[in-house]
């Protein structure tokens, strides 16, 4: 279910590296407890981004929740398909409906991300907890 | 909400339920030296007949009888004695935010009316419902500007109603922003010469009002294309909504921010009104203020709801679109009661006449040796007329027949100094505007 190649975030992003650069976007669980996604709102390109804060928001019909970046660096692309068809993020979370590529500034940062059975484990408590 | 006294008796039952003694054990956690204890400095209470009296007292210092040729964003415009009845029925009148679909759909409804009346109006796509009165409604359409362009710089016209800037000037103080003031040519509009490309670079809106401070309508389509050729966005704004009962549409604006007191709202004492801002639909979620939706209900009727919310302050706190999360839900309704009473024709011809009544009056003034008109551009009700001598002199010798002169422009404009701005809505009498000319040429003709 969730790419070995990610890492995660405790905020349900996740981030592939592919030498400086990391393709970002939010978790199929993310998507799952948000509900119908109807818009995306990005960084302007260019704009610089730091691990942990506030990068976009994402809007479904349930709520509005912020995006928190994975890692830090420089927009270096949005993916504005979502802009006309955000409902790409409920269908396909972790391929076609990546948010934004950055160019990072701090690849060692990654060392502080979860990787796909910590993430893994990780929502398996949310769940629990959400049930109990 | 009701005020619903209560007796000593209730009073020893709440506190007895609370496990209290009295109502000052309640304060207790507040140091003694912070406790007001002298009585407050208020004059006593009055009875019935007293307040009464009192009140009766307040409304004799009114002055009937008096003929005003004043505008200058507040306009006396014919309004129905059915707008009041209908805004003062209770379930109007008293109800809040129609959060709950369920229970609103009457408020809905006439919401979704109102915006949909600015929308023919401003010839936009999308109106909010509403926002407090067109100043802030202009403050807050260059702040959309800013958002949407990621620019600090503003453009306004000097043709702007001197107090829109004011109000406008109080925000971008403290927000950073950088307003460039552009000015006007002999014909009253904006001066597009002085639009250079250096003066566009990096302008996040040209904001121009029509018809403007002056009476005179703008070329919205001319500003349009020159903030567009820098990528600027153009907001204009406009104080005299009844215009657009025969002016053209400022389609050609990315936003429109309108004061909507000309629309049935009574000139009170310069307030309450209503504010809209209207837009191009690709900039909707960057628009602040309320917006009613069409939608359907479970079983596929047509019904109405509060949508896109996560712009509101409700739900986005300090990154809402603006700190405005109330509205003037109450003067939109008038609003929309007044314009569906008059019509689509009705509109048309209150314009009709205050354009007739104006041109009327302007070329009574022009018989008048001294007097002539200051800016060649077109007008609807408003015009600057050029005075041989102070227009503060002329006005007070004015109110000693009765007759409230128009606005000293000279005030907000140094360079214009023996100008005055005259307003002539349907609702002044032929006569009225003769006894005008003729009381102002006899003050001229006397020395000074």
């Amino acid at each position: 279910m969730y790419p070995t190649d990610y890492r995660y975030t405790k905020d349900h992003e996740w981030v592939k590296v592919n030498g400086s650069t990391g393709t970002i976007g939010i978790t199929d669980y993310a998507q799952n407890e948000l509900g119908d996604v109807v818009f995306v709102e990005f960084p302007k390109v260019g704009v610089r981004v730091e691990a942990g804060k506030s990068f976009g928001t994402v809007e479904s019909v349930k709520a509005v929740s912020e995006l928190f970046c994975p890692l830090s660096g420089e927009v270096a692309e949005i993916n504005s398909q979502l802009s006309d068809t955000p409902e790409k993020i409920n269908q396909d979370p972790h391929g076609a409906a990546w948010l934004i590529r950055v160019k990072l500034s701090n690849p060692n940062e990654i060392a502080s991300l979860m990787d796909a059975k910590a993430y893994e484990a990780y929502i398996a408590t949310k769940t629990r907890e959400q049930s109990a | 909400m009701r005020y619903l006294p209560k007796s000593p008796s209730e009073r020893q039952e709440m506190l007895a339920a609370i496990g209290v003694q009295s109502v000052e054990e309640l304060f207790e956690s507040i140091p003694e030296k912070f406790r007001l204890r002298e009585t407050l400095p208020l004059p006593p209470a009055l009875s019935e007949p007293e307040i009464i009296d009192y009140f009766k007292a307040r409304a004799a210092e009114n002055a009937p009888g008096y003929t005003s040729f004043l505008g200058a964003g507040v306009y006396q415009h014919h309004r129905s004695v059915v707008t009041d009845a209908m805004v003062q029925r209770g379930e109007f009148l008293t109800s809040y935010t129609p959060y709950q679909a369920e229970i609103s759909q009457g408020t809905l409804t006439s919401i979704f009316e109102f915006q949909t009346l600015m929308c023919q109006l401003t010839g936009q796509e999308v109106a909010n419902a509403s926002m407090y009165d067109g100043s802030t409604a202009l403050t807050e359409a260059v702040l959309m500007a800013e958002r949407l362009t990621d620019r600090r710089k503003i453009l306004v016209s000097r043709a702007v109603h001197p107090e829109y800037r004011q109000v406008l000037a109080t925000y971008a103080k403290n927000l950073g922003l950088e307003v460039e003031e552009i000015g006007f040519t002999a014909t009253g509009r904006l001066d597009l010469k002085a639009m250079t490309r250096e003066k566009l670079a990096g302008a996040a809106a040209l904001v121009v009002q029509s018809p403007n401070f002056f009476g005179v309508l703008e070329n919205i389509g001319e500003a349009a294309a020159v903030a567009h050729s820098e990528g600027a966005l153009l907001v204009t704004t406009i104080a005299e909504a009844v215009s657009l009962g025969i002016v053209r549409p400022p389609a050609e604006a990315d936003i429109v921010a309108m004061e909507g007191q000309s629309f049935g709202i009574a000139p009170s004492y310069g307030g309450p009104f209503v504010g809209v801002i209207a837009t191009r639909d690709k900039f909707v979620r960057q628009m602040p203020g309320r917006l009613a939706g069409q939608t359907t209900d479970a079983a596929g009727r047509r019904g109405f709801v509060l949508t896109l919310a996560a712009r509101e302050q409700h739900i986005r706190r300090e990154k809402a679109t603006s700190n405005i999360c109330t509205n003037e839900a109450l003067f939109a309704l008038v609003a929309t009661v007044h314009l569906c009473l008059l019509g689509k024709e009705g509109l048309r011809e209150m314009a009709q006449q205050n354009i007739a009544k104006a041109q009327f009056a302007l070329a009574e003034l022009e018989k008048i040796p001294g007097v002539r008109r200051a800016f060649s551009g077109p007008v609807f009700n408003e015009f600057v007329v050029q005075f041989p001598r102070s227009v503060k002199l002329i006005n007070a010798a004015l109110m000693r027949e009765r007759i409230i002169g128009p606005l000293a422009i000279g005030t907000h404009y140094p360079e214009l100094t023996k100008r005055g701005l005259v307003c002539v809505t349907e609702t002044m009498p032929r006569t009225e505007i003769e006894h005008f000319a003729a009381s102002l040429r006899r003050i001229l003709e006397a020395p000074v």
